[in-house]
C-alpha cells in the first residue's frame, strides 16, 4: 500500500486518542499505544511522519507513537495447525501441505491505551 | 497515567462506507464493487451483466476512471443509470466519492448498483465503499500468478472472476496453478470463469449476482 493511505487513518488515531484525554481531563498526550496487524500493509514510519503533522497544537503535540507489531498467522483448514503465512508465495501448510487457512493473527487496527498527564 | 482505550481505528472512509452502507440497505439496493486490473474486462463484464440481468434485475452503475467518461458513455447507451467519478490522479474509489455518485442516483429504481473501480489490484482493496460484495476480476492475458503476486486483493473477495477464458489456447495461462493459488487465499469465494467476448460462463456470473440480497443491518 502506497504510503498516501496512512493519512486518514492517522487523523482517526488522533480524534481517538484526543476523545478519551479530553474525557479523563488530561492535560498532555505523552504516548500512544497501538497495535497494528502486519497485513494491514500500514507503515510505522509513514503513520509517525502524519501524526507529527496533525497533532501541532494538539494535545498530542510531541506525543511518540508507541507500536506494538503483531505477525501474521494462519491456522490450517485441514490439521489446524498454525503458521505463519510467507511473502508472495502461496500460503501453504508446514505441516499437512493444504492450501491456504483462516487468518488468526495480522489484520489488528486499534489505539490499547494512551499515556497522559 | 495509561489510560486504556481499545479502540479500533476505523477511518473517515470507513465511516463515510458504513453511512453509505445504510442508505443503500434503506433502499434495498446491492451494491458490488468491482476490481480489477486495467484491461482485465471490467466494463465488458459490466455491460454483458446488464444485458443478462435485463428484465429481471434494474441495474446502476458507478464508473471510477482517472480521467474520461468512455466507460459512463459506453454504459449509458444501455439505457442505464450511470454516474462518472474522475479521481484525477487518485489509484482508487473512495467512500466519499461513492456517496457523491449515490446522490446522483435513482436509488429507488436500482436494484443491483455495479461499482467499477479504478483498475489497479492493489489500493481499491483497502478502501470500504459501502458495498455489499467485492468482486475481482483477473483475466486470462494476465498470467495465472497474480493471485501469489497480489495476494491482498484475492483475501478480501467474495466472489472472484476469471475473463478472457476464450484466449486460453493462445496463451500459456497455467489454470490448474491460477485456481490452486486462489484457493489458497480465499476457499469460499466462487470463482466464475467466463468469456465477455463469447458469452460464456456469464448466465451463472449473473445468477449468483440476482442471488445476492441487501444487508439486513
Amino acid at each position: 500500500m502506497a504510503a498516501m493511505h496512512e493519512l486518514p487513518v492517522t487523523q482517526s488515531i488522533l480524534e481517538i486518542a484526543l476523545r478519551h484525554a479530553r474525557r479523563a481531563g488530561a492535560g498532555r498526550i505523552l504516548a500512544i499505544n497501538l497495535t497494528i496487524g502486519d497485513l494491514t500493509g500500514f507503515v510505522d514510519d509513514s503513520i509517525q511522519f502524519y501524526f507529527d503533522y496533525l497533532s501541532k497544537g494538539t494535545l498530542a503535540d510531541g506525543a511518540r507513537l508507541a507500536i506494538e507489531r503483531i505477525a501474521a498467522r494462519v491456522r490450517c483448514s485441514q490439521c489446524g495447525a498454525e503458521y505463519a503465512p510467507p511473502d508472495s508465495r502461496i500460503w501453504t501448510c508446514p505441516h499437512c501441505e493444504a492450501l491456504g487457512g483462516e487468518v488468526i493473527a495480522g489484520k489488528e487496527f486499534s489505539v490499547a491505551s494512551i499515556e497522559v498527564e | 497515567m495509561e489510560l486504556p482505550v481499545l479502540e479500533q481505528i476505523l477511518s473517515a472512509n470507513d465511516q463515510i462506507a458504513l453511512d453509505n452502507r445504510e442508505l443503500l440497505r434503506s433502499r434495498g439496493v446491492v451494491a458490488v464493487n468491482v476490481m480489477a486490473s486495467p484491461g482485465a474486462g471490467k466494463t465488458s463484464l459490466i455491460l454483458r451483466t446488464i444485458a443478462a440481468l435485463q428484465g429481471r434485475q434494474r441495474v446502476g452503475v458507478i464508473e471510477g476512471d482517472l480521467a474520461g467518461r468512455v466507460d459512463a458513455d459506453k454504459v449509458a447507451k444501455t439505457g442505464t443509470p450511470v454516474v462518472q467519478i474522475n479521481t484525477g490522479g487518485g489509484c482508487h474509489l473512495d467512500a466519499p466519492q461513492v456517496r457523491w455518485a449515490l446522490e446522483q442516483l435513482p436509488l429507488d429504481r436500482i436494484d443491483l448498483l455495479l461499482i467499477e473501480n479504478v483498475g489497479n489490484l492493489v489500493c481499491p482493496a483497502g478502501f470500504a465503499l459501502g458495498e455489499q460484495a467485492k468482486v475481482v476480476v483477473a483475466s486470462v492475458p494476465e498470467g495465472h500468478d497474480k493471485p501469489v503476486k497480489y495476494p491482498g486483493i484475492f483475501v478480501v473477495a467474495d466472489g472472484l472472476v476469471l475473463n478472457k477464458v476464450d484466449l486460453a489456447p493462445y496463451i500459456d495461462f497455467d489454470a490448474v496453478a491460477f485456481r490452486t493459488a486462489v484457493r489458497a487465499l480465499n476457499a469460499g469465494a466462487p470463482l466464475f470463469e467466463v468469456s465477455c467476448k463469447t458469452g460464456e460462463g456469464i448466465a451463472a456470473w449473473a445468477a449468483w449476482l440476482e442471488a445476492l440480497r441487501p444487508p439486513d443491518i
